[in-house]
């Protein structure tokens, strides 16, 4: 498989990650989408993984540190969310503006 | 002993502290903490002087290391006692101690008590800095000390306006001097390369320094003795000091402060020496000074303002001595007078205290209420005016004689100063012989004789100021004996680098003239005002003298209205806006304009996370575009 292919998917991946995260109202998908991007850097870190097989085997490690650490950052984002939640009877990012001049 | 020197003025310096911090919890508001320390310098200078009248001689020298700013800028921190210090530290401890003693009862009751004897020793303390440094910085360290000192005890009693006036005016008129002080310190370090005055008087020695520098150094630093001991024409801050307590006026006078200016001259007198141009000067300036100010005090109807400008013309008797070579009996004059002036100032006081005025018209009649005052009064007045035998017959003699020896007599081998100045020197002091034996015989009668005009019935001071006037008044009568003999004060006080001048010589005829000036004064004083004040001061049928007189020379009104009119007129206003729009200006702007642009900037913080993640994104694309296409190439 040429390594094209899942280089235009893990970017379009991406693309569909940051327009989540952009314009998506609700927090939960804002961290879903968060999550798209991770995981379409892990089809990238994979996918040279498999390209540069004989320079370098690390593409696989540094994919299982972004899933950990993406597990952890979703716990945590869940979190928040759930506090903000009860406390405030919303999950709208954007009306919670509290951090602002 | 010498190596005990260092504690001479440290022990005031610890008094100070130690009254300023605790005083007010200790005995007596702190005073005798100041006594005590100031009496144990007294018996170690007692011992110095001692040792040195036995044969002592050499200079003892320490210094140590201050602050070291490379080679060729190092900051020395030492003392030097030699006999000219020795003869000094006797002087401003008797002084020092007699007055404390004496404020102990004459400031009792006082609101600022326990500060004021604070401020006493950290001004002996500043002197006696003075008198040991062995280096110029150092000297100028306890000059400051004296100069803030002196302005924090004129103006003790500050709630009159006037005399926090007379407060500012002192400070900043002998801010003046000093002025020229430091850049003469200056000149003379570029000159020599040292502030220790043994090197620099040792490059003027071996003329290492070229006479250029010299005499520019010379004449700067002869502006800061103007300005400190009252030379014409700074001498007018002195007169107006007389508005501090009389126990400072008498320090002041006496022993300190003014006796700094004349130190200064005599301890870097070799440097004076060497040019001629500055010795002329001084000479002059002395001789100028030394009439106006005897002509000023015939006028006076405050008695502290006699003594005041009475001051200082002995100071410009002083000062016309070392103008004329006659550095031991300028020293000289300046130990009889320490103690003849500090006796007056202290009798004047008492007498102040018993009739609750300063003005002479109000007085009168006191020799039979006060006859102890009286007694010790007379003794000073008289030796104030040069009758023999009292010391300052002896001081005065032995400079006229060096005058009339260099202007009119044989001359003096290697002497700079010209025969005409020395000529103009003699004439000068034996007309302001005859003109102090006039203001103090007006003075006396005034005061004690003819009949009493004031309020009340004075009556005699308590023992503790007594004391002090009678161990003063011994001084006075008797300190003029150190002159006599060939173990006298001016072989104590010789240097190594100075011509041996060895014991004054007696020249009968100008004794004769002296004395005959003297009683003359004191003959025409008593009949004038034998019967008390006249009706119209004589002086009066002269109208320009007297408005001249009564406006102090107009040098008063020409500062006024030439130096602290264009000052307070056009160059206070002009700085203060300076201050305040240019420096504040810029420094408020600073702030302002931070805020003002923050005013418009803080909507981009709107709380909204996805417009920053936006920005966020948009950043790192940017950054992405730039590393490849600039960077990747």
């Amino acid at each position: 498989m040429p390594l094209l292919y899942p280089l235009v998917f893990a970017a379009f991946l991406f693309s569909a990650g940051v327009y989540g995260v952009l314009a998506r109202r609700n927090a939960v998908m804002v961290l879903m989408s968060i999550e798209l991007m991770l995981n379409a850097v892990n089809v990238n870190l994979v996918a040279f993984n498999a390209y540069l097989r004989d320079q370098l085997v690390s593409g696989q490690v540094f994919a299982l540190f972004v899933i950990a650490v993406a597990a952890a950052e979703v716990g945590i984002g869940l979190a928040i969310v759930l506090l903000i939640f009860r406390n405030r009877e919303t999950v709208n990012i954007d009306e919670v503006d509290l951090l602002r001049w | 002993m010498k190596e005990l020197a260092w504690l001479v003025p440290a022990l005031p310096l610890v008094a100070w502290a130690v009254i300023l911090l605790v005083g007010k919890r200790l005995p007596d508001g702190g005073a005798p903490v100041g006594i005590l320390a100031v009496a144990a310098g007294w018996v170690i200078s007692l011992t110095i002087l001692f040792g040195v009248i036995g044969g002592a001689r050499d200079a003892y020298h320490v210094a140590g290391e201050w602050a070291a700013f490379g080679p060729g800028l190092e900051i020395p921190f030492g003392m030097t006692v030699d006999g000219l210090a020795a003869v000094l530290l006797v002087v401003v401890t008797t002084i020092s101690l007699f007055v404390q003693i004496y404020s102990v009862s004459y400031m009792r009751g006082d609101e600022r008590y326990t500060l004021f004897f604070a401020k006493l020793s950290l001004f002996t303390a500043g002197m006696l800095i003075v008198v040991v440094a062995d280096n110029l910085l150092l000297l100028l360290v306890g000059w400051e000390i004296m100069g803030v000192c002196s302005y924090f005890l004129i103006g003790h009693w500050w709630e009159d306006p006037a005399n926090a006036r007379a407060a500012v005016k002192a400070f900043l008129t002998t801010r003046v001097g000093d002025l020229g002080f430091m850049a003469g310190i200056f000149v003379l370090f570029w000159g020599a390369g040292s502030f220790e005055i043994e090197r620099i008087i040792d490059g003027v020695e071996s003329g290492r320094i070229s006479s250029a520098t010299v005499t520019l150094g010379a004449a700067l630093l002869f502006c800061g003795a103007i300005g400190k001991s009252g030379q014409f024409p700074l001498h007018t801050w002195l007169p107006d000091a007389m508005a501090g307590p009389t126990p400072v006026s008498a320090l002041i006078h006496a022993a300190t402060m003014v006796a700094a200016g004349v130190f200064l001259v005599a301890r870097m007198y070799p440097v004076f020496e060497a040019s001629g141009a500055v010795l002329n000067e001084i000479a002059i300036i002395a001789s100028i000074t030394m009439l106006i100010a005897a002509l000023l005090a015939l006028v006076q109807d405050d008695i502290k303002r006699v003594l005041a400008y009475s001051t200082v013309s002995q100071l410009a008797y002083m000062m016309a001595a070392l103008g004329v070579g006659g550095y031991s009996a300028g020293v000289f004059h300046l130990f009889t007078h320490a103690f003849f002036k500090a006796l007056l100032f202290l009798a004047a006081g008492a007498v102040i205290h018993a009739v609750h005025s300063n003005d002479m018209s109000e007085m009168g009649g006191l020799a039979r209420a006060m006859p102890v005052t009286f007694g010790t009064f007379l003794v000073g007045a008289l030796a104030l005016a040069g009758i023999a035998p009292l010391s300052g017959f002896w001081s005065k003699d032995e400079i006229l004689t060096d005058a009339w020896t260099a202007g009119f007599g044989e001359g003096v081998e290697g002497l700079a100063t010209s025969r005409g100045v020395a000529q103009v020197v003699f004439v000068a002091g034996i007309v302001t012989g005859f003109l102090t034996a006039l203001y103090v015989a007006r003075m006396l009668w005034l005061t004690f004789g003819a009949a009493y005009r004031g309020q009340g019935r004075p009556h005699e001071a308590e023992a503790g100021i007594l004391v002090p006037l009678l161990v003063l008044a011994v001084g006075a009568a008797l300190a003029g004996f150190v002159g006599l003999g060939d173990n006298s004060i001016s072989t104590w006080i010789q240097t190594p680098l100075l011509p041996s001048e060895g014991p004054a010589t007696l020249n009968l005829g100008v004794i004769a003239a002296a004395s005959a000036a003297a009683l003359l004064g004191l003959l025409l004083g008593t009949a004038l005002y034998r019967r008390g004040l006249p009706e119209r001061e004589y002086l009066e049928r002269l109208p320009p003298v007297w408005t001249t007189l009564q406006h102090k020379y107009y040098l008063d009104d020409l500062y006024e209205r030439g130096l602290v009119r264009a000052v307070t007129g056009a160059l206070a206003p002009a700085t203060y806006w300076f201050d305040q729009r240019l420096i504040d200006g810029a420094v408020n702007g600073a702030g302002l304009g931070t805020r003002r642009l923050a005013r418009g900037l803080r909507y981009v913080q709107s709380g909204q996370a996805q417009w920053y993640a936006a920005a966020l994104f948009l950043g790192v694309v940017g950054i992405a575009v730039v590393v490849t296409q600039l960077v990747g190439r």
